[in-house]
Parts: C-alpha cells; sequence; structure tokens
C-alpha cells in the first residue's frame, strides 16, 4: 500500500514574502520534498489549492489587521502542526516598529482617504494569537534550517535549530571577533544561532536578525557599546530591527528612550 | 640532549622546507585581516615580522614594532585546538536498507602536523586536551590521529601579554614540557638569532642535517634573561594557594550574581580556551530519511542545551553558569585530572566580549572569602 503524504501547507501574513521565498530557493531538494510531502497550499509556487485539514502548515508574516487575526484562527483549526518562520511571523517584523507609535497619524500622512484602511495598532507575532508548536527564527530564514525543520518533521525527531549565540558558531568558523578586535558593535552575543556567523564573516557585526537567544543579557552588551563610544539613540536603534518588538530587544530598545 | 645551536633568520626557513620535505603540514602564525592567527605557512615570509599584539580585557589590537621580530606577540584568538580538535567533525553516515540500516565510519587521515611558535602555556594545554582525549579509557580517534606524528616547534616568550599569567599556573614563560625543538628569539642592535634547543631524537636528526653551530655561553645567557624578563612582566597574577577550597567553601558567594550581571552567556571564553574540551553531538536526516549523519560539535556549558536533561535544564541562569565554567576549570578539574584546567594564556579574558577577567574574579572571592569572614 502505498504511504499517505502529509499535507503541507504555506501561509503568508504581513511578510515580504522572503521567507516563503526560502523553500523555493531548495530547488536540489525541492523534488525530494514533492516526492515526501503534498504541497497543498503554497502560492508563491502553485495556484493549486487542496481543502484542509493539513500535517504541517509554515506560517509567515505579523498579524496587523483584524481579518488575518481572524484567519490565523482557521488556520490553527485546519493544521495539525504549525511552524512560524521568520522575524515576522515570531516577533511582528520590522512592521512592529509602528508599535513603537501611533499607527493613526501615519495612516493620515501616507492616505489619501484614511478611512479605506482597516488596520491593528500593532503588528503582533502569530504566537500571541494561536498555539504554535515550533517558531524558525531569521530575517530572512536560513533555508538549509528550513529543510532541517521539515526533515525533522517527516522523520519524527527534534529539529536541531540551538538557541545558543552567534558567537559560538563564530569561533566555531575561526572567525577573528569584530568587538574585540575593532571595537565594532556586534549583537551576536544576545542574538540566536541560525546564520552561520554571516555578518561576522564578513568582518561586521551581527545585526540581530535572528532575534534574541536563550538568557540574553541585553543591558551588559548595551554597557559595552556605550563603552565602545555608542550613543543611547544609536543602542536603540541597534535593538530596534527585525526583531524590535522581541521582548528581550523591545526592553532594551526602550531602555535607551532619551 | 646536545648543547643548544644557533640557528639564524634563513635557517629558520630551511628547517621549515625540511619539515615540509617529511610530509608535515606546517602550520604557524600569520597576519588575517586584523589578528595573528594559526594558519598554514610555507617559509617564514608568512610569519608576522615586526607585528606585535596589544591584549587586555575585551581588548585586541595588532601594531607595528619597532623591530623585526618574528615572534614578538603572545596567543592568537584561536588556539592549537582548532586543529587538533576541530570544531565540529562528522563522526559517521548513516544509510537505509530496507528496515535496517548500515553505518558509514568517517575515514580519519593523519593530517601531519608541525606547529610552528607554540608557547609554552600552549604546550601545557595540548598536554591537557592529551590527558582527556587519548590517555584516559575512552580514545577520541579524531584526535589522536591529529595528534599522532605532531611535532612541535616551540617558542620561548619574548615578551607578556596584557593578560597572560602562565607564571602562576607554572606552565611558563619557558618551555618546560614535552616539545620537539624550543626556540628563544634573540634581537640585538645587529644581530637576530635564535637559540635552539632540542627535545626529541626526531628533531635531534633534522638539526643535525641543518648543520648548525653550538651556541656560546653569552648567547644562552642573553636568552635566559630574556625569558627571565618575560616572567617578571606579567600582565596577570592568579593565586592558586588552595584555590579550590576557596572556590568550593564560596559556592554562594555574592561575586558570582555579579559577574552574571556582567556575563553574556555568550560562550566566547569557553570556545577561545585551549583545554575547553566539551562537545555536543547532533544527529540529522534528509527529507527522505534514508540517509542520515552525525556530527560532533564544540558545545559550552554557557548554553541551556548543554545540561538538558528529562524534567529541564540543570543550570538555567548564567550565575550557574559562570559558577560552573569557573569551578571546574580551576578547582574540580584538580580531582578530575590531577592539574589546573588553566594555563594562564589569558585568552578567555582577552576574547570576552565584555572584557570579564577570571583572575580578577577569583581575587574578588577572596578578598571576602565568606568562610574567612565568618570566623572572625
Ligand atoms: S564578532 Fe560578534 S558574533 Fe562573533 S564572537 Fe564577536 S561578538 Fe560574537
Ligand atoms: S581559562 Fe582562560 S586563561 Fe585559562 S587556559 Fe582557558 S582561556 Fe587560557
Ligand atoms: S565570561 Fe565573557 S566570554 Fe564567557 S560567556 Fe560570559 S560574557 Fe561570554
Amino acid at each position: 500500500m502505498a504511504k499517505k503524504k502529509p499535507k503541507l501547507a504555506v501561509w503568508k501574513f504581513a511578510s515580504c514574502d522572503g521567507c516563503q521565498l526560502s523553500l523555493l530557493d531548495c530547488e536540489d531538494e525541492l523534488l525530494a520534498l514533492a516526492e515526501e510531502i503534498e504541497i497543498a497550499n503554497f502560492p508563491e509556487a502553485s495556484r493549486a489549492f487542496i481543502k484542509g485539514p493539513y500535517d504541517l502548515s509554515l506560517v509567515e508574516g505579523s498579524i496587523t489587521t483584524p481579518h488575518d487575526a481572524e484567519r490565523i484562527h482557521k488556520i490553527r483549526r485546519s493544521s495539525k502542526f504549525l511552524v512560524t518562520i521568520g522575524a515576522c511571523a515570531t516577533a511582528g517584523g520590522i512592521q512592529a516598529l509602528r508599535n513603537f507609535k501611533d499607527v493613526n497619524e501615519f495612516i493620515s500622512i501616507v492616505y489619501a482617504n484614511p478611512s479605506y484602511i482597516d488596520t491593528l495598532q500593532k503588528s503582533t507575532a502569530i504566537a500571541d494569537h494561536v498555539r504554535v508548536d515550533f517558531e524558525l527564527r531569521g530575517c530572512p530564514i536560513n533555508k538549509a534550517q528550513l529543510l532541517e525543520v521539515i526533515s525533522a518533521y517527516l522523520n519524527k525527531r527534534k529539529p536541531v535549530t540551538p538557541a545558543h549565540s552567534v558567537c559560538m558558531d563564530c569561533k566555531r568558523k575561526g572567525i577573528v571577533c569584530v568587538m574585540v578586535s575593532k571595537g565594532d558593535p556586534c549583537l551576536g552575543p544576545v542574538t540566536h544561532a541560525g546564520c552561520d556567523a554571516l555578518c561576522p564573516s564578513y568582518n561586521r557585526g551581527c545585526f540581530g536578525c535572528y532575534g534574541p537567544k536563550e538568557i540574553p543579557n541585553t543591558s551588559a552588551l548595551s554597557k559595552e557599546f556605550k563603552r565602545l563610544g555608542k550613543t543611547n539613540e544609536e543602542i536603540k536603534l541597534a535593538f530596534r530591527s527585525f526583531n524590535g518588538y522581541a521582548e528581550p530587544f523591545r526592553k532594551e530598545s526602550e531602555a535607551h528612550e532619551e | 640532549m646536545d648543547k643548544p645551536s644557533v640557528i639564524d633568520k634563513e635557517d629558520l626557513n630551511k628547517l621549515i622546507a625540511k619539515l615540509n620535505q617529511q610530509g608535515y603540514k606546517t602550520i604557524g602564525p600569520t597576519i588575517r585581516g586584523e589578528a595573528i592567527v594559526y594558519d598554514r605557512i610555507s617559509s617564514i615570509e608568512d610569519l608576522p615580522e615586526g607585528w606585535t599584539d596589544e591584549q587586555g580585557p575585551g581588548h585586541y589590537r595588532i601594531k607595528k614594532r619597532n623591530d623585526k621580530a618574528l615572534f614578538g606577540f603572545n596567543v592568537s584568538p584561536h588556539s592549537w585546538k582548532q586543529f587538533l580538535h576541530p570544531p565540529e567533525k562528522k563522526l559517521w553516515t548513516a544509510e537505509k536498507n530496507g528496515s535496517s540500516f548500515k553505518i558509514i565510519p568517517e575515514e580519519l587521515e593523519n593530517p601531519k602536523f608541525a606547529f610552528i611558535g607554540v608557547r609554552s602555556c600552549e604546550l601545557h594545554a595540548i598536554a591537557i586536551q592529551d590527558k582527556v582525549f587519548i590517555q584516559g579509557p575512552h580514545i577520541d580517534s579524531v584526535y589522536q590521529i591529529n595528534r599522532k606524528d605532531l611535532f612541535t616547534v616551540a617558542v620561548n616568550c619574548g615578551q607578556a601579554g596584557g593578560t597572560c599569567f602562565c607564571v602562576s599556573m607554572q606552565t611558563g614563560p619557558k618551555v618546560n614540557s614535552e616539545f620537539d625543538l624550543a626556540l628563544t628569539e634573540v634581537l640585538e642592535k645587529d644581530k637576530h638569532y635564535f637559540v635552539v634547543e632540542t627535545g626529541s631524537d626526531r628533531a635531534q636528526s633534522i638539526i643535525e642535517n641543518l648543520d648548525l653551530r653550538t651556541a656560546e655561553n653569552q648567547e644562552l645567557k642573553i636568552a635566559e634573561e630574556i625569558i627571565d624578563n618575560t616572567a617578571q612582566n606579567m600582565g596577570r597574577f592568579l593565586d592558586t594557594e588552595g584555590i579550590k577550597e576557596t572556590l568550593f567553601e564560596n559556592l554562594e558567594h555574592p561575586r558570582w550574581e555579579e559577574v552574571a550581571n556582567r556575563c553574556l552567556s555568550c560562550a566566547n571564553c569557553t570556545m577561545a580556551c585551549p583545554t575547553c574540551f566539551c562537545s555536543t553531538v547532533e544527529d540529522v536526516t534528509d527529507i527522505t530519511g534514508d540517509h542520515a549523519e552525525r556530527w560532533q560539535k564544540w558545545d559550552s556549558c554557557f548554553t541551556m542545551d548543554f545540561t538538558y536533561i528529562h524534567g529541564g535544564h540543570v543550570r538555567n541562569s548564567t550565575k550557574s553558569q559562570y559558577r560552573q565554567w569557573m569551578t571546574h576549570k580551576l578547582a574540580s578539574w584538580i580531582d578530575q585530572f590531577d592539574s589546573s584546567g588553566c594555563v594562564g594564556c589569558g585568552r578567555c579574558i582577552t576574547w570576552c566580549p565584555v572584557g570579564i577577567d577570571l583572575t580578577e574574579e577569583v581575587a574578588a572571592i577572596r578578598k571576602s572569602d565568606k568562610t574567612k569572614i565568618d570566623n572572625i
């Protein structure tokens, strides 16, 4: 008897599509993936749509509208295993910068007809709305890690996506620390690994694309940034980017508001 | 062994060539980016001639010297551990075979390393890892093969770095453990030479081939003075007297909380340390599940996964992680391996992004030693 393939669906909320595209980018592995899993919904790849329920849902993007806040509940109800992918889905994304301001002010400045706009005050992570089974970090996610999560799901094992610092990968790669050797501020010591220390590999500090690591000591790192001559404003901006609304980063940027 | 000889700069090139001829892969200090790192070298041209390093807590810069010293700096960011105990290695592959599977071990190859410019503290660190990996009941086969033919050209330090404290740990600056060749670099007004001691038969036969002259007493004296001067100018000091008891008696000292407020639990100290040996294993499969791999990677007591067992993490705060790291290194290591786990190379101090200094932490605990104060 042919084994029944699990059904995979990819869902999009407020996002740039970069994370879903990482899946399309898995060119070599895509055929193998299609052998093992039925792609039931993946608008970036195909118009075909197969009705739920779904075994594995990958959710990209944050919740920014009342309509999406409802839609995510429907998706949760039709998904056995729900994985959020990327900084938007796991932390609210770059669009969560509006959470620090009044969104109505933006609307009145940007749109000719503000009354057409139906939006929430804040851009929030999927986990703020529904139960999430696994979060894959990154802006964008690393395609090797995405394949790892899917392989782990298919083979019923725990994915290997460690929550330690970027520094560990940086040292394992034999990179000379940019903070110690050049005095360049680097978010690596408080940032979740996953990018394989991409920026330090190119001789620059980490931007924190993968969000806070386990037990991140952001205030100790800020003190070091100060010692390196950074202003409160610069420290605030360093923590307030793609993952600026992830709690440890949010609190750290707020502590440097003047 | 015979009386030390004298080798000049040019003959040093012949030595490297000789080692290459004998099939050794020569690794030594060389400039990459803005640091002096250990990498492949093929002649003295690759050495950081005229450069030094400036090291302090959380601080490293390379600077021009006003002479042409070849070894006028201290230890590199990444220790020799990267070659003997590589940061990531595949242990085996497994292929599915119907309902069973087949394990295919990795083929190991002897790299035949010759390390040029190993410092005394680093030789001690290698000896410590030998104890862990190849002298106990469980042999690490990758380390074993990498270590097998290792040829060491050691260097007696002509200066101490800002974070060095080998004198406190009795691991330097003069090479005093197993080595093949040991050089002392001498720079005088118009002379630049190395006094070379021989520590093994295989080194002796190489040296004989180079046709060197015997060192004069005056030259030996100058070399000794250089090393003495280094010993008197250590960047740091660690009081090791009764250190095991002191640390064990102060496990609830408030200093642990204070250091945890500064510590990032980033693990840089453990990655940079030449004696830290912990690894984790990661099992991965491909999409089909027909192919699996087991990888070994450097791990650290500063990660949560390190102590994850059924029911949760044993050490789930930075305070307990830092305390584990330091008490293992300086205290329980003594019970486990009959020596300190620290050789005083200073890397954990230099490469800590926030400049936490273990010598300062020990001194702070001693200063307000709880047991001593309670007894007053
Ligand atoms: S460069 Fe950044 S990521 Fe790498 S060790 Fe230094 S602080 Fe950590
Ligand atoms: S604990 Fe620090 S000083 Fe001691 S051997 Fe390790 S890195 Fe060097
Ligand atoms: S002591 Fe320094 S290098 Fe070590 S984990 Fe703490 S902050 Fe990182």
